[in-house]
């Protein structure tokens, strides 16, 4: 039986992809002003934010009155509640894009205390974190869903060592300052996209699994 | 679920009418004042299993069943049928008053029984009206014919009758199907405050209404349980594909 209800998960999914295609974007551009110093790219986030925001209430409503009119059941409420869990990661990934950029348009002003390493690192591994994120959910796929959560500690490891490392230059030379703290508000911001990513992953193996990983819940059982 | 009281333990259960096997090898746990909610397509035979609970099936010809229903730990298939039914009450689909007055359609068990008389049986007819949330509309008209009231207050009537004698158990088979959402709200509330006093196992074809008042939660397919759990679990997160298939309207 062909349910008229799959048109309506069909175009909250693609709403929602269409959605993440513009965050990609939107980190992506964050990445690139600060490694390639494109003003251009920055500004182009800015303009994606409020495209963004508008994305995210017609999402919430779309979901909102699936709900009311449908009283969906099994996956098809959890496809739904997931939805709407990873149409709000998706904005906050918008919001903290923009984040970057206010830190970035002002260390592209001036030359970098120093190469930068870890952080082009931290952004690749976000960046395909959020991507095979993404994925997972596209193709309800768990085990992809689930190499995400190890990724994780991965990038709060090399934050740690970029903030330990920035304190250092600090500590060396004051001059660096003003950049070095930008530098430090870049590594969080990629940490917290992560963060985000992360939050797709179990959202997307409690779709696919119907089982909760969120905060270790697999430990608490 | 081990530390509930359990009510009625059902193993193995067979059921035939005449030749034709309706229920094949069901087990489950009735949990003593629990909401139990048996869903599943027509025919997949959830009535049928309804009515071996108090052995209704037995008003038909070549109707059996085999296996055990354990009720309070007693063989409910060995016991005195009369007795049973006093203890395992039941309200069908269509409300069903006697034709007979308010009061008296209340009074009719209880005088039967020959349990209650005068000022107590008039006393017990006013609470059994109050359990069954009646009471407030029906009080200045408790000599007017039970088929002057509206469906809704009839169901109920018919809850305050099958509550009259006291049951421990009471099977509703498809309570709502006949009433609007409003009547339908009102049976609801109705079956959350009996739940203290009474194990109550409904029959419904409406999974929101399942969804909404049970503890727990059944799904029948061909004859067979498919699944049985909480009812959060059934709902979120069911084991089973036909179960999935059925609840999320992919069946068929």
């Amino acid at each position: 039986m062909v349910r008229h209800f799959e048109e309506e998960l069909d175009n909250l999914r693609n709403r929602l992809l269409e959605m993440s295609g513009l965050v990609e974007d939107s980190v992506y551009r964050s990445i690139q002003s600060l490694i390639e110093k494109d003003e251009e790219a920055a500004q182009q986030v800015l303009q994606n934010e409020a495209k963004i925001n508008r994305m995210e209430i017609e999402i919430d409503e779309l979901a909102t009155s699936l709900l009311a009119r449908v009283q969906p059941m099994a996956t098809d409420l959890r496809f739904i509640t997931a939805a709407m869990k990873i149409n709000n990661d998706l904005e906050r990934m918008g919001d903290i894009s923009v984040n970057i950029v206010r830190r970035t348009l002002p260390l592209m002003r001036e030359p970098l205390p120093k190469d930068l390493v870890d952080i082009p690192h931290m952004a690749t591994l976000a960046q395909s974190m959020i991507r095979k994120s993404l994925d997972a959910f596209v193709r309800k796929d768990a085990e992809l869903a689930r190499s995400i959560l190890t990724s994780d500690d991965v990038i709060d490891q090399l934050r740690d060592s970029v903030y330990e490392e920035l304190i250092a230059l600090m500590e060396k030379d004051s001059s660096t300052v003003r950049q070095c703290i930008n530098l430090m508000f870049v590594a969080r911001a990629l940490e917290r996209l992560a963060d985000h990513a992360t939050n797709i992953a179990e959202d997307v193996l409690f779709l696919v699994e119907g089982v909760e990983v969120r905060h270790h819940a697999e430990v608490r059982e | 679920m081990a530390a509930d009281d359990v009510k009625m333990r059902v193993s193995g259960l067979d059921f035939y009418y005449g030749p034709k096997q309706a229920l094949f090898g069901i087990g489950l746990q009735i949990l003593t004042n629990r909401i139990t909610a048996l869903i599943g397509p027509s025919g997949c035979g959830k009535s049928t299993f309804l009515r071996t609970l108090n052995r209704m099936y037995e008003t038909l010809p070549h109707a059996r069943a085999e296996g055990e229903i354990l009720f309070d730990n007693e063989n409910l298939l060995a016991m005195d049928p009369v007795a049973l039914r006093r203890r395992v009450g039941m309200v069908f689909q269509r409300p069903n008053p006697f034709p007979k007055s308010i009061f008296d359609n209340i009074a009719y068990g209880l005088r039967v029984n020959g349990t209650h008389r005068g000022a107590a049986l008039q006393e017990k007819v006013e609470k059994s009206l109050r359990r069954a949330a009646l009471w407030d509309e029906v009080k200045d008209q408790l000599h007017k014919s039970a088929y002057a009231l509206s469906g809704g207050q009839q169901q109920r009537l018919c809850i305050a009758r099958a509550l009259a004698v006291d049951p421990e158990v009471l099977l509703l088979d498809e309570p709502c199907s006949a009433l609007d959402p409003i009547a339908t709200a009102k049976i609801e509330e109705l079956l959350f405050s009996l739940q203290d006093q009474c194990t109550l196992t409904i029959v419904t074809h409406n999974m929101q209404q399942a969804a909404r008042v049970a503890d727990f939660t059944g799904f029948f397919l061909l004859g067979k349980l498919i699944e049985y759990n909480k009812t959060e679990v059934i709902f979120k997160t069911p084991a089973k594909k036909e179960t999935e298939d059925y609840i999320t309207g992919r069946f068929g």
